[in-house]
């Protein structure tokens, strides 16, 4: 395990900082906001990213990718996070080049992992079905047709799905609701007959759909892995998502404190800085531990992807956790030590505040991990 | 095999061969061995354990082989101590000389003190106790009062130190003291090796609310001091005092990793007092999410520990993380205490006798206990004080 960047890894972020401060600052996101942006993220700043090798940074080199390792996913969505970038970066190249890359045959990923690389090609992981993260109580069923697959039912909360030209779809094509077994990974077009999509309006003027499959015809070549049997790699590419997310709500975490940090000590009252009230202190350096701890438990996350894979659930349900609870912690804290100016709209805090309420219920709350962490643990 | 691999299994199989069965459960208080001139092994297996570290030098492996040690590398010793922790191996010597004044005197030591300290504290001949704090200086450490004049080749000390820890059973304390009123208050501070057994020294134990007896009042009444146990510059004690508080504070963030201590753990714990369904899940919801929001705790401040080492040896990191390792492994300390004897329910309310078992009394005396975690050598608050000045760069308060 490797808990320290490497040089290669801290130049990686560096640039990322530099680039998303040009290319992609708050501002950015309050003009998506402004102008009802119909995607949700500036395909200019995509193609840029992708020109950098955002894109295909895990992917293998054989595929196209810069084969870079997950740490350094892991470092771009921390800066992303910094800068509350909107990008294709997490449901397109974590989630839905993840679930190619582990579940999908070599045809397929020779097929589609280079596209997703170039940036040209756009995925979506279509998995939720209620308003609660529940991966094993996936029920849309996939049924036998005489020429592949027939898909019929309701995804929720899909991260840009309505942008995506291809959507991974997790449905049942046995057993019942609430069983691990029995789930199968289909590739669908987003422009098949029958697939409805329905963008929502989310407090974080991000990307998230409903999809409304009816009778949604699959050829069998789309199927990623064998019929029924797609639960490891499903919590596989859970797994990385949420390590990716937590990075994400690091940053995120990381911006608002820093910002907070330099208002303590340039507002003052009662004739002195803020920041000098012991009050206010304490709770600021309570901040710094809780920041800290969460950067340890992203590196271990990140670097498990890769080099320790067994540790990965336990360190992926402890990252997603401790991000969940550091971020609400820090946004609200956020707010109150702004004192008026922080429940405005014109201050930025809020839209971190807002991106991390969407983070926080992406993948799993803390409960839903401390008991997947409970039980991987065996008690 | 990588060499960190090889001298991993090599240190395993030593432990292995040479850790009695009996030193590989977990300890109680009664069960510690201190040394000492009065030392005595609380049992046959404990001697034999000690002394076979002792010969291997394990006992303080990253000293340098004069003074006792092994002179292996941070890195080695971590080793040794992973494995003991895995294997459960007791620590053969209990030492506020090894955790504290040991590591002090290698950075600020003449050759003679080190000569004449390091190889009795390494081989458990000598004990020692902290005099730092006083009835009117806790906290604010730096405003103490107990003086020390100099005459001819001797200090004259006069004063008390409270809350010293064991005074009434070591041979020797380190001791902060006053030796120039005139100058500011943490310039006019030197630091002294004292022997317990000299003339004009009281010491008047303190009990505790666990019922132990770990700490007293010692008095000084002209109790004279050879110069030459002046450490560091005269005037000079309050850098010495630092550097060693360090060390303190590294070893207290560190209590609830050393798990050879505990009466239980937590999950085992969970296990024994909790309903458990047919899957073998603590029933509580709320329970079990307790008791996963400590394990989880736990876990990041291992991995943050872990990253503090990654990170000095690569010279990278802000190397402002370690201030914030006694707050949060002290603070979490004190809640696993409380979560175990939650657990417990009415069994974790019993003081004595024999209604309760062993591990029950301890553990209640444990969280009774712990409470000092978060007091002693530097409270909670003074680390929060010190983290929002050093690595936030909040205007001082004091
Ligand atoms: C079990 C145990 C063993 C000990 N062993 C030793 C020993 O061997 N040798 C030795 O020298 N000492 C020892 N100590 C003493 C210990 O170092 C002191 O208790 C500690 O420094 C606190 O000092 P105090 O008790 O005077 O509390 P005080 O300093 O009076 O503190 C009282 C309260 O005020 C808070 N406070 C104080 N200053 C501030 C501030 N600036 N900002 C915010 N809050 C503040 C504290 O956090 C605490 O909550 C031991 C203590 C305990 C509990």
């Amino acid at each position: 395990m490797s808990l320290v960047p490497t040089d290669e890894q801290r130049q990686l972020a560096d640039t990322a900082r530099e680039f998303l401060r040009e290319y992609a600052p708050v501002t950015a996101l309050r003009q998506l906001r402004e102008t009802h942006d119909p995607l949700g993220y500036s395909m200019d700043l995509w193609s840029r990213m992708a020109e950098l090798g955002w894109a295909g940074i895990t992917i293998p080199e054989q595929y196209g990718g810069l084969d870079f390792g997950f740490a350094g996913t892991g470092l771009l969505m921390q800066e992303c996070g910094r800068t509350l970038a909107a990008s294709p970066l997490f449901a397109s190249c974590v989630l839905g080049a993840g679930a190619i890359a582990l579940a999908g045959s070599d045809a397929q990923k020779q097929k589609l992992l280079p596209l997703v690389a170039t940036g040209e090609l756009r995925l979506a992981l279509a998995l939720e079905e209620t308003h609660r993260h529940d991966p094993a109580g996936v029920g849309i069923a996939a049924t036998r047709s005489a020429r592949g697959w027939e898909l019929s039912g309701v995804k929720q909360f899909v991260i840009d799905g309505h942008s995506a030209e291809q959507l991974v779809v997790v449905a049942r094509t046995g057993g019942a609701p609430g069983e691990q077994g029995g789930l199968s990974l289909f590739l669908v077009d987003a422009g098949a007959p029958g697939l409805e999509r329905h963008r929502l309006a989310l407090l974080d003027s991000r990307n998230a759909a409903r999809l409304e499959f009816r009778s949604v015809h699959v050829d069998d070549a789309m199927r990623l892995g064998e019929a029924g049997e797609a639960w490891p790699a499903l919590q596989q590419v859970l797994d990385r998502g949420r390590a990716a997310l937590a990075a994400e709500m690091l940053g995120g975490a990381e911006e608002c404190f820093e910002r907070t940090l330099a208002y303590l000590k340039q507002r003052e009252q009662f004739g002195a800085v803020i920041g000098s009230f012991q009050a206010l202190q304490h709770r600021a350096a309570q901040m710094f531990a809780e920041l800290e701890l969460l950067r340890s438990a992203v590196r271990a996350a990140c670097d498990a992807v890769e080099a320790s894979p067994s540790m990965l659930p336990l360190l992926a349900s402890l990252v997603k956790a401790r991000a969940n609870d550091c971020a609400e912690l820090l946004t609200n804290e956020a707010v109150q030590l702004h004192g008026g100016i922080g429940t405005t709209d014109e201050l930025d805090i809020g839209l971190f505040l807002k991106r991390a309420r969407v983070c926080m219920q992406l993948l799993g709350d803390s409960a839903f991990h401390r008991a997947r962490y409970a039980s991987l643990r065996g008690f | 095999m990588s060499d960190t691999a090889v001298f991993r299994a090599t240190a395993r199989s030593w432990l292995e061969e040479n850790c009695p069965a009996s030193q590989r459960q977990p300890i109680t208080p009664g069960e510690q061995y201190w040394g000492g001139r009065n030392g005595s092994f609380p049992s046959e297996d404990a001697r034999i354990w000690f002394e076979r570290m002792r010969e291997q030098r394990w006992v303080v492996p990253e000293w340098p082989l004069a003074y006792g040690g092994a002179g292996l590398g941070e890195q080695e010793a971590r080793i040794i101590k992973d494995e003991m922790r895995k294997l459960g191996c007791r620590s053969p010597l209990y030492s506020l000389g090894i955790w504290m004044l040991g590591p002090a005197l290698l950075e600020f030591g003449s050759e003679a003190q080190k000569d004449e300290h390091l190889p009795a504290i390494a081989q458990g001949r000598a004990r020692w106790c902290q005099g730092y704090s006083e009835p009117g200086a806790g906290s604010d450490l730096a405003s103490l009062q107990t003086r020390a004049e100099i005459d001819g080749d001797h200090f004259v000390l006069n004063g008390s130190k409270i809350w010293t820890s064991q005074a009434d059973r070591a041979d020797w304390i380190f001791c902060l003291v006053r030796t120039d009123p005139a100058a500011r208050k943490q310039e006019g501070i030197s630091f002294l090796l004292i022997d317990m057994a000299s003339p004009g020294i009281t010491v008047r134990p303190i009990e505790l609310i666990s019922g132990a007896s770990e700490f007293c009042q010692t008095f000084f009444d002209n109790v004279r001091v050879p110069r030459g146990n002046l450490v560091g510059p005269l005037h000079g004690g309050w850098g010495v005092a630092k550097a060693l508080l360090k060390h303190e504070r590294k070893l207290m963030s560190e209590i609830g990793i050393e798990s050879a201590t505990r009466a239980y753990g937590a999950i085992e714990c969970a296990k024994r007092y909790l309903p458990v369904n047919a899957t073998g899940q603590v029933a509580d919801a709320v329970m079990r999410d307790r008791l996963a929001r400590h394990e989880m705790q736990m876990h990041a401040i291992g991995l943050t520990q872990q990253r503090i080492i990654e990170e000095s040896k690569a010279r990278a990191g802000s190397g402002l993380t370690a201030l914030v390792m006694k707050y949060c492994g002290t603070e979490e300390e004190k809640r696993r205490q409380e979560l175990m004897v939650a657990m417990m329910g009415s069994q974790g309310l019993g003081w004595e006798g024999e209604d309760f078992s062993g591990p029950e009394i301890d553990t209640v005396r444990g969280m009774l206990g712990s409470k000092a975690l978060s007091i002693a050598g530097g409270s909670s608050e003074i680390q929060l004080n010190i983290i929002a000045k050093r690595a936030l760069g909040l205007p001082g308060v004091t």
